[in-house]
């Protein structure tokens, strides 16, 4: 098959972008997208021109590396599917595709279609644990987890914290984000432990990095890669209100 | 440098309380104490992570490198079916000297048997660990652990988070890392190349970096160095690793006069889905788990191309259950995989290339029904249409072996330590548990145990013998000479205006590498890639075209300085497998095997581990560490 791509070029974070337009020839339909802009990077070191710079490591869709907008969707049109495991297939011969980064004013952009992510971790690290140092801890099966609950809190931890659903909604709120990161812990007993402090402190730290508020429209979930519930953010909501309202309770006493 | 002898230092004693004992006996220091030592740690993944937030829980200051974004991206996440611990809880006869005898036994009698015993103790605190940190594994209906069964053993101790165990397992190492980092414990140094370790008064006391976004080539000092950075399997080019998984700092500490170890013991992966065409930029494990509930079958016939429901039972080889009654589609990796490659040699592979077998689910999923695989193996089936566009619930896999994983590594003693003092080295990255074949669900085990319960410790004795630095001393001498050195290799590297993409001259290489130094060797083989492995150098230095800046984000300088210390690696590697004239585990040297074609082992001449250290004349020099059994009899590995 033949296509026509249209990329986001751009030098660095202080410099303008702009569209440019490639066309590559004869690609076999079995290739990964990734694999495709591949054969295009080596055609540009060839030519001794500059190649798009991306971001992509396991190629198995679970780093979260991958991740940009392929004809206005993050990692493409594919359901439930990161950029790395997208393959030609999807497209027809003749396609004009068109790759830019994710666009959030929390997700800079570094060069080409590779975005800063950082943010992630600080809100990760405002409180997306449990305080567990390491020997201090009881026997595994001391506490029963009932299956429903451990399978609930896994399907929350699957997030792989690629950034679609920043890059997915209209506001660039990371709500789903951070609220598969608070559900995931607060669902299993262990978590019980920071749970209060845990769900204000990753709502301000989120609000603090610049992302957008949320407005429920679901673009998040309907995007993420490794379909995420929006029931999380359900669950994130009424954590926040009841910790704060005990807040609020502690303080009046 | 010290310790060339080779000793493990481990403690003398009883094999079953010597670790215990010897930790009591490990100086310690206190929280206040140990905030006057700066630990710098290279990688986080699985090892790195859970090192950097032990150490910072116990008051050292860390800062952790990593060339990712972030720490959550590292290839351990990528691990998928789960981690082995004698915890026993199937109550099917396991336990912790039943572990290590099999990790032993399954590592062919190539390991230091006070590590592995160390190993298979500590399994069991890691699960506690993780559980704690809200690692959802999966469990049974009433609430309790579940457990599955793995390649290579009979019982039932693989803990699981469906085909994501690694990806949770990280996550929760990262958490706790980044309650390290709220602290202020840890600082973390995103996008960063380790390119050299700096050396004073032969101990090591810095790194020298590159900041991937701007090129910056800087000096960072500090009281010891951790090395954790996984395994080196990208110098075959293809391999199940990530695209940037790479053995820079490892090799750069090599050349600084780190010792390294069995380096041609690299683990081929039975269950990978096959090449499909020249484009392929990696390949895709299928998890070994799936192993338990799959056949795996050729056709009896040579060239058959009927499709695999055309072809009855009685025409089909299911040749592992075939040859290895008791332990059929189980038997160990290396097993697996030559066995695969030995049928498609017969011509009997299946699929446009030949080189492929059946994974075959058609029985459990009439037996156990179809609901009951996808809760099992849905996330990796669901991969796997996804690659190939074949449904596996209605036809059988196609897998064919990949290289997955690298026993091989720095040499380090019983604390850790390589053979330059104040270097250690942690996880894949060291070449300590496995000898010459690791079992499934033991590198998630190894590199918690090594990060979480061992080097916290001993890393610890050692800093509370040393007097701690107190200040930045990057300015000093030898992190100036390093700094000029490495800037120079990578003008050097600029300066080369050749045709060839950084990739071409790496598919080149690992197709050099994948021939002769991969599944089966055998002398004329290896000293073919000698002669080659030269010629692919002096390419590589004249031929290769780097375009753009080195001051700016250029992912192709990171690969050329990447696949320059891969060139000299798999040169090593050669003279390794080279020099050992036996078969033992992923090592099959094809002049040394049994008349049932499996590996032949000589432990009267080879009963040892092979350290090299770096030469620039390109001739390494072999030092030995010989290994003792005391507490299991060397025997002659079956899965019959």
């Amino acid at each position: 098959m033949n296509i026509n791509l249209k990329i986001w070029r751009q030098k660095g974070v202080k410099e303008e972008g702009k569209l440019h337009n490639y066309r590559l020839e004869n690609v076999d339909p079995n290739i990964s997208f990734l694999e495709m802009l591949d054969i295009l990077n080596i055609n540009l070191v060839k030519e001794k021109r500059d190649p798009v710079a991306f971001d992509h490591d396991c190629r198995e869709g679970i780093c979260g590396s991958c991740g940009f907008m392929i004809n206005g969707r993050p990692h493409g049109p594919q359901k439930a599917t990161t950029v790395c495991q997208l393959h030609m297939r999807s497209f027809k011969n003749e396609d004009t595709i068109l790759l830019e980064p994710f666009r959030a004013e929390a997700f800079p952009v570094i060069k080409d279609l590779s975005v800063d992510r950082q943010v992630f971790d600080k809100i990760i690290s405002s409180g997306g644990y449990i305080s567990a140092n390491t020997g201090e801890v009881p026997e595994a099966n001391e506490t029963k987890i009932e299956k429903k609950y451990a399978d609930e809190a896994f399907l929350s931890s699957a997030c792989i914290g690629c950034g679609a659903c920043v890059a997915a909604c209209k506001n660039s709120s990371a709500m789903l984000f951070t609220s598969a990161k608070v559900s995931h812990l607060s669902l299993l007993p262990q978590g019980a432990k920071d749970k209060d402090a845990r769900v204000i402190n990753m709502v301000a730290t989120m609000d603090e990095m610049g992302f957008g508020s949320c407005t429920n429209t679901g673009a998040c979930s309907a995007e993420c890669p490794k379909e995420i519930s929006q029931e999380n953010i359900s669950r994130l909501n009424q954590d926040f209100i009841k910790s704060s309202l005990m807040g609020l309770l502690k303080r009046n006493k | 440098m010290s310790n060339k002898n080779l000793f493990s230092k481990a403690p003398n004693g009883d094999l079953y309380t010597k670790w215990e004992e010897y930790k009591k006996s490990l100086k310690t220091l206190s929280f206040d104490e140990a905030d006057q030592y700066k630990v710098i740690i290279i990688g986080t993944g699985l090892a790195g992570a859970s090192a950097a937030a032990t150490m910072a829980e116990h008051g050292f200051n860390v800062h952790a490198f990593s060339f990712h974004e972030s720490p959550r991206r590292a290839h351990s996440i990528a691990a998928q079916g789960g981690i082995n611990a004698a915890k026993n809880y199937k109550n099917d006869g396991d336990s912790v000297m039943r572990l290590f005898y099999d990790t032993i036994k399954g590592g062919d009698f190539r390991s230091r048997e006070d590590n592995v015993y160390r190993l298979a103790e500590i399994s069991k605190n890691i699960i506690d660990q993780c559980v704690a940190q809200g690692v959802p594994f999966a469990r049974e209906y009433g609430g309790l652990l579940d457990n599955r069964s793995f390649g290579g053993v009979q019982v039932s101790r693989t803990f699981y988070a469906r085909g994501q165990t690694g990806q949770q397992l990280l996550l929760g190492a990262y958490s706790a890392l980044s309650r390290q980092t709220e602290k202020n414990k840890v600082k973390f140094y995103p996008r960063h190349d380790m390119l050299d370790v700096v050396l004073k008064d032969g101990k090591a006391k810095g790194i020298i970096t590159r900041n991937l976004l701007n090129g910056e080539i800087k000096a960072h000092s500090a009281d010891i160095v951790i090395l954790a950075t996984g395994g080196y399997s990208n110098v075959y080019y293809l391999s199940t690793n990530a695209m940037a998984s790479n053995v820079t700092a490892n090799w750069r500490a090599h050349r600084k006069g780190a010792l390294f170890a069995n380096p041609s013991f690299t683990q081929i992966h039975p269950t990978c889905i096959p090449v499909k065409n020249e484009f392929q930029s990696k390949l895709t494990l299928m998890s070994e788990s799936l192993r338990n509930d799959g056949r795996v079958w050729v056709p009896k016939k040579k060239n058959d191309t009927r499709k695999p429901v055309d072809i009855p039972e009685n025409e089909r080889d299911y040749y592992l259950e075939r040859i290895y009654p008791a332990f059929g589609n189980l038997v160990p990796r290396d097993v697996a995989s030559r066995r695969a490659k030995e049928v498609c040699d017969e011509g009997r592979g299946i699929g446009p290339t030949g080189f492929a077998v059946y994974l075959d689910f058609k029985r459990a999923i009439k037996e156990k029904g179809e609901d009951f695989i996808r809760e099992k193996y849905g996330n990796l089936f669901d991969m796997y249409q996804n690659i190939t566009d074949e449904n596996p619930y209605k036809t059988p896999m196609k897998i064919y072996p990949a290289v997955h994983y690298t026993m091989g590594g720095l040499w380090v003693d019983y604390n850790l330590m390589t053979t330059v003092e104040g270097l250690f080295s942690i996880g894949e990255s060291n070449f300590s548990d496995h000898g010459a074949n690791r079992l499934g669900a033991s590198a998630l085990m190894q590199g918690l145990a090594d990060g979480y319960f061992v080097i916290p410790h001993t890393a610890m004795h050692y800093l509370a013998e040393e007097k701690p630095l107190g200040k930045d001393i990057s300015d000093e001498k030898e992190f100036l000479e390093a700094i000029e050195h490495t800037k120079r290799e990578i003008d050097e590297l600029m300066s080369i205006d050749g045709e060839y993409a950084v990739d071409e001259v790496h598919r080149e290489l690992g197709k050099v590498v994948w021939d002769n130094v991969g599944m089966a060797r055998n002398e004329a083989g290896l000293k073919e890639a000698l002669k080659k492995i030269p010629k692919i150098k002096e390419k590589f230095w004249k031929e290769i075209s780097i375009p753009g800046s080195d001051k700016d984000i250029n992912q192709e300088l990171e690969k050329a300085l990447r696949i320059k210390d891969f060139i000299e690696l798999a040169e090593l590697m050669a003279f390794d497998a080279l020099d050992r004239e036996e078969s033992c585990g992923a090592h099959f040297r094809e002049e040394y095997q049994t008349e049932e074609n499996e590996a032949e082992r000589n432990d009267k001449d080879y009963k040892y581990v092979a350290a090299w250290e770096y030469s620039k004349s390109g001739q390494p020099k072999l030092f030995k560490e010989d290994l003792k059994y005391e507490n299991v009899k060397l025997k002659t590995r079956s899965y019959k």
